[in-house]
């Protein structure tokens, strides 16, 4: 695929404790696409989504080697700004984690660390990020009870949201449709595709068929390693490797 | 067959154990309330909440307890206020930013659960000796120093068991919003704990008023009521331990008004921990 590359990771090793985990990882992620990440469960996906943001550093016995790139800037070493870093991407885990307090206040969260604004522009912006995740209409009306009472898929939407808000220009999204009900999956992945004009979208998935819906560009993983990556017509259409193909025909997961 | 009899047997055997156990327990707590409430209540009166002791509260007469209530609620209140000052750092420092140093924290949670097992009467005699060395007289800052310390451990394994509920999910995702610990500590930890912390304060301020031991030597006892940090105070377990002992009738009324008094303000206490924290469940975040 021509074009712009977002994120370029290089030779990137990670080892828990004495364990191998990610192997000599090469990839590209193309600006303002959807990547897919693949692979059967425990091949490493959701590491190297916590390596790009450095959320590896939490967890002293995790040791990574190689370069990250972000348009060009190196993030893995850059010591004193991890959290300028990480405000450029917008994480969504596996399951939502809604912050403990009103849904107004858990978008209002990341706006205000970021600068401090003033109450009328602060509702606007909320108003403008909650119907970006498609959330406004269902929860207009109650933004001061907490996010608890939400649903697990509106709490996802929140949390969509209140990444949004942050004002990134990456989204990581770790299996972001595993806990979810088929509808709000759904709503999700248009979300998704909506946000791809002025997003680079990472999303990692095991499931073939929303990869399938949804990947521009592809990265096949097994074991911790890089198997193929490519153009999502490409990598699904002909696979070049055994180990991919296998995958696709579902041989195994 | 005979082995689906023993079976039964054992089952019943069981079963009527833990039903004695049960009840044995329930009607231990009614026989120690109903003592406490029949020699208390019928001392309890108007002149006895609102009165110091007339005359010295070993041999005088007159007037009520006053003294202890008002130095008890002294005393506890500013224990707790020090210790929470010191352990809400301590609980949270231990689950935040030494949340990946497993032994550590765990080296740290069993020197609490050794502090808490410590007599009382051993912090007392330790703050005592403290005291002597600086050439300090009883009084009600000693005792508040001493009790703190006595009810810090209980504090912090009480906040401690609630942030170790927040999962590592929840921190993950509020650090990629661009937040540093100390704002997840106190915006997200505290907020999603808060039942919790209601509950260690109070637990905490239930063991600081009934207390005898610990105040014993370092906050002495007077009829006075204190009126700076540096005044010796009454409490009241120690109103109850002091006038008990007496032969004249009506100073023992006032050891058992000190009891019926203590007890009640226990059981307020955790009555009310319990409605607190249910209403601030409802905002925290199950997981």
């Amino acid at each position: 695929m021509n074009g712009p590359y977002k994120i370029r990771v290089e030779n990137l090793n990670m080892y828990a404790g004495k364990i191998h985990i990610l192997k000599n990882i090469n990839i590209r992620i193309p600006k303002n696409k959807i990547t897919v990440i693949l692979g059967p469960s425990g091949c490493g996906k959701t590491t190297l989504m916590k390596c790009l943001n450095r959320l590896t550093d939490l967890y002293p016995e995790m040791h990574v080697t190689g370069k990250i790139f972000i348009d060009d800037e190196e993030i893995l070493h850059a010591r004193n700004d991890i959290t300028r870093i990480r405000k450029r991407m917008g994480l969504l885990s596996q399951r939502p984690y809604p912050l403990p307090m009103s849904i107004y206040r858990n978008i209002a969260f990341g706006l205000k660390i970021s600068e401090r604004r003033k109450k009328k522009l602060l509702d606007r912006r909320i108003e403008h990020y909650l119907k970006q995740a498609s959330l406004w209409d269902e929860v207009s009306d109650r933004l001061k009870e907490p996010a608890s009472c939400l649903s697990i898929g509106q709490q996802q939407r929140l949390c969509l949201a209140r990444g949004l808000a942050v004002d990134p220009d990456i989204i990581l999204a770790d299996e972001p449709t595993s806990a979810l009900d088929p509808m709000s999956c759904q709503a999700i992945e248009k979300i998704f595709i909506e946000l791809k004009h002025s997003y680079t979208i990472v999303i990692v998935t095991h499931v073939l068929r929303q990869a399938v819906r949804m990947a521009d560009y592809v990265v096949f993983m097994y074991l911790g390693e890089v198997i193929e990556q490519g153009p999502a017509k490409e990598v699904f259409n002909n696979p070049k490797e055994e180990k991919t193909k296998s995958y696709l025909q579902g041989v195994f997961y | 067959m005979i082995k689906k009899l023993v079976r039964t047997i054992e089952e019943g055997f069981f079963r009527s154990f833990m039903f004695l156990s049960t009840c044995i327990i329930i009607f231990a707590l009614c026989l120690i309330v109903f003592s406490i409430l029949n020699k208390g209540i019928p001392s309890l009166s108007f002149e006895m909440i609102s009165q110091t002791p007339k005359g010295g509260f070993y041999f005088g007469r007159e007037g009520g307890i006053l003294n202890a209530i008002i130095g008890s609620l002294y005393l506890s209140a500013g224990a707790t206020i020090l210790a929470l000052a010191i352990s809400l750092p301590v609980a949270l420092y231990m689950n935040i930013h030494l949340i990946s140093r497993k032994k550590t924290v765990n080296a740290i949670r069993f020197l609490l659960d050794l502090l808490w097992g410590i007599p009382s009467i051993v912090y007392g005699a330790f703050g005592f000796s403290i005291m002597i060395m600086l050439g300090m007289k009883a009084s009600l800052l000693a005792g508040i120093i001493v009790v703190a310390l006595l009810i810090i451990p209980i504090m912090i394994r009480a906040m401690d068991e609630g942030f170790k509920t927040v999962p590592p999910g929840l921190t993950e995702s509020s650090l990629s919003l661009g937040a540093t610990k100390s704002e997840i500590a106190f915006r997200i930890f505290v907020r999603q704990c808060f039942p919790f912390i209601i509950t260690g304060i109070l637990l905490s301020f239930g063991r600081a008023i009934g207390d005898a031991a610990s105040v014993l030597f370092t906050t002495g006892f007077t009829d006075r009521i204190p009126t700076s940090l540096t005044q010796q105070t009454a409490t009241l377990p120690l109103s109850v331990f002091f006038q008990l002992s007496s032969p004249i009738p009506e100073v023992k009324n006032r050891a058992y008004a000190a009891a019926v008094i203590l007890t009640i303000i226990v059981l307020l206490i955790s009555i009310l921990s319990r409605i607190i924290s249910g209403v601030y469940k409802k905002s925290s975040i199950k997981f």
